[in-house]
């Protein structure tokens, strides 16, 4: 699609869209078996057992005496083995940090990007802009001080009069999956507003007007018109949102601390091999099951990419 | 039901553009007026000041015996109808027309039976499950339309509803549109840049023009589309209203004779004294405009004997089977003023188009229609010209 839009087009030359339109179907799919090849090794690899593995390459197996070689054993130690109850138990603490950590950012840049774009309130652009360039700040420079304001709280001693302010009350948040929420919903929300901004800003305006005069306030415009209109952006980040938070490794591991019953998927699978010393076999298990459940919420959500939503509405 | 009047309602946006200065009328209960100009006149603007979606700057708009300046839309108690339906995508037709009445916690079985109703009058009962995607344009407007009177308002506004129809679709649902407001009587502005839709859908028409600033007001005339027609106010109506426009030329009369004459280029025409507007009789000899609707010429052939005739080279025929326009020129410089000037950029044109001679337009007998580069006598009804002054552009 994007190649035949870009025909003719400023940001495309002739020569070069005659050049990609050359490539016949097959090169791509090359690169599709090309990219897969990694991830297919992995996945024989997970049926493998230690020996087979060290020995030789997962390309061998179809080969060998795989009635030897292969074995379900390693999926059935990552999920009973281990102190923590195994990598089930991971699991269900990744989908606990990943689920709330989608939904709220999702609620509130929701309601956000649609004050942005439909409600007229002072100083509406310059705080938007302020918003959106939150973006620029590494999430990797304020873990620390985010982890010392969830345990220690704000407080703020002004000088000469010795009286402190509590800017942030001591919560003692620290290793509580709500300190990784907080966290992953700060540095999604403005992303967040900024990409349903651009999409709510472009419905049209007609609607919300013939709402308005309807009797509808911005309360149930938002929820009667601008969500139901909105749900391929929300459905995409979503998808984003998800796939971030559950493949999150520095933030789970920075907030919750010591503490490894708690950890996620991608903490506790990264702790497999040193916890069982030479059991670095069971990671290409590990990471499949947990790469499962991403590929669930895509195809899961994939069916709210409706195009066309809009069609019917108003004639442009 | 109820009226809508404006009371000296101007508009400007962030303190220096201005777009409506001092527009006052008054619409009757249950009374069809239509907003008629070019693009940029304001209509659209005055439209949405009275839905409230627009703020009004200056003076008063009133529906009922109420002003509404500082009302919210939704307390109005108005519907509008967009030029872009601005249907609700995702709701199907029935959901789409009840949407107002359960936001007004209207009871079920009241909401049912009003939209089975509408749906019946404007027949699309067939549709009511199907989403605005299903449907054609002349089916979306309808349920456009019925999004509205489901409401039972004191006023329809509607905004170019019929712009976005084919050619076809737009007549028929002119005239339907004309037998709603016969059998519902509810109080309607409407707004459109086609005057043929102005002149037969509107119990009066209002024509606006745009405005550089207060010391002009936007409405022209505000008149029955016959009056509109017969007694333009000045230049600018009397060039808008009508189709081909009215033809201009500078002339002078000689009001002292018996008949009296009115001269342009190498033409006279004799008429009757008592058949000139009054005034005109006093600028004897000095230039004024002369305005002749092409629907004032015959062909002699066609007229038969007497009138007062003019003889012209013809340039060009446009021949449509019902009627025939003759293209022909007057050796005067063209009629320019600032009312012209508007009306020509409405066309994306200007005053440089014109050339240095005045074209007329004359609208004859297809039968007696002459040919192309050959002369042809042309009979003027010289109780129906039209005298501007050639300044302000006023009527005389």
């Amino acid at each position: 699609m994007a190649l035949v839009s870009g025909a003719g087009g400023p940001g495309i030359g002739k020569r070069t869209y005659a050049f990609l339109r050359s490539i016949p179907t097959w090169a791509l799919w090359l690169l599709v078996v090309l990219w897969t090849i990694p991830t297919l090794g992995l996945l024989v690899n997970s049926f493998r057992t230690r020996d087979a593995q060290r020995s030789s390459g997962w390309w061998h197996s179809p080969f060998e005496n795989y009635a030897e070689n292969l074995t379900l054993a390693n999926y059935t130690d990552i999920l009973t083995a281990g102190a923590q109850g195994g990598l089930w138990r991971a699991l269900l603490n990744s989908l606990a940090i990943a689920l709330p950590a989608t939904v709220i950012p999702i609620a509130f840049a929701a309601f956000a990007a649609y004050a942005f774009a439909w409600i007229d309130f002072k100083g509406r652009e310059w705080l938007f802009i302020a918003t959106v360039s939150l973006l620029a700040i590494p999430a990797q420079m304020s873990l620390i001080p985010l982890l010392q304001l969830y345990s220690g709280g704000g407080h703020l001693t002004l000088p000469f009069i010795e009286k402190t302010l509590t800017l942030f009350p001591d919560l003692d948040l620290t290793g509580r999956a709500i300190s990784v929420w907080l966290t992953h919903t700060g540095f999604a929300l403005p992303f967040a507003i900024f990409l349903l901004h651009n999409y709510i800003s472009g419905l049209p305006k007609d609607i919300f007007e013939s709402a308005f005069i309807d009797g509808a306030d911005h309360f149930k415009i938002f929820w009667r018109l601008v969500v139901p209109l909105s749900v391929p952006v929300l459905a995409a980040f979503a998808i984003f949102q998800f796939l971030w938070t559950y493949n999150d490794y520095l933030i789970a591991v920075t907030m919750l601390g010591g503490a490894g019953h708690n950890f996620p998927a991608t903490a506790r699978i990264a702790a497999l091999a040193g916890e069982f010393g030479q059991a670095e076999h069971l990671l290409t298990a590990g990471a499949f099951l947990s790469t499962l459940l991403p590929i669930i919420v895509f195809f899961a959500l994939q069916r709210f990419f409706v195009t066309g939503i809009l069609a019917g509405s108003v004639k442009g | 039901m109820a009226g809508i009047a404006f009371d000296a309602v101007g508009k400007v946006y962030g303190g220096e553009t201005r777009a409506i200065a001092d527009v006052s009328l008054d619409i009757g209960d249950g009374e069809f007026v239509v907003l008629v100009g070019p693009s940029g006149c304001g209509k659209s603007t005055l439209l949405r000041m009275v839905a409230g979606l627009e703020e009004i700057t200056e003076g008063d708009i009133m529906i009922g015996d109420r002003v509404v300046n500082d009302v919210a839309p939704k307390d109005r108690d108005i519907a509008m109808v967009f030029q872009n339906y601005a249907l609700y995508p995702h709701m199907t037709v029935r959901d789409n027309m009840a949407f107002g009445l359960k936001l007004r916690r209207t009871p079920k079985k009241e909401i049912a039976a009003r939209v089975e109703e509408a749906a019946r009058i404007l027949e699309i009962t067939d549709f009511l499950n199907r989403k605005p995607k299903a449907l054609s344009g002349g089916q979306r407007q309808r349920v456009a339309m019925g999004r509205a009177i489901v409401r039972e308002p004191a006023a329809f506004l509607m905004d170019e509803p019929l712009s976005n129809l084919d050619a076809k679709l737009r007549v028929q649902m002119r005239s339907e549109l004309g037998l709603l407001h016969t059998r519902l009587g509810t109080t309607t502005l409407y707004v459109t840049h086609d005057q043929v839709e102005a002149m037969t859908m509107g119990d009066r028409v209002a024509v606006l023009k745009a405005v550089a600033d207060a010391s002009e007001s936007n409405l022209q005339q505000i008149a029955a589309p016959r009056e509109l027609y017969d007694r333009p106010v000045n230049l600018f109506v009397a060039g808008f209203i009508g189709s081909p426009a009215m033809n201009f030329v500078y002339a002078s009369v000689d009001a002292a004779g018996d008949p009296a004459s009115v001269r342009f280029g190498p033409h006279s025409l004799a008429a009757a004294p008592d058949s000139l507007p009054e005034g005109v009789a006093d600028r004897s000899g000095q230039e004024i405009v002369l305005g002749v609707r092409p629907e004032a010429f015959e062909i002699r052939s066609a007229a038969g004997a007497g009138g007062s005739s003019m003889n012209v080279d013809i340039d060009l025929v446009e021949q449509l089977g019902s009627e025939a326009y003759v293209h022909f020129k007057v050796p005067v410089p063209p009629v320019v003023t600032a009312d012209i000037e508007a009306l020509l950029a409405d066309e994306g044109s200007d005053t440089k188009s014109l050339g240095n001679e005045t074209r007329f337009t004359a609208r004859v007998n297809p039968d007696h229609a002459p040919k192309a580069g050959r002369p042809a006598e042309l009979v003027v009804d010289t109780a129906k010209l039209h005298f501007f002054d050639k300044e302000t552009g006023d009527a005389i």
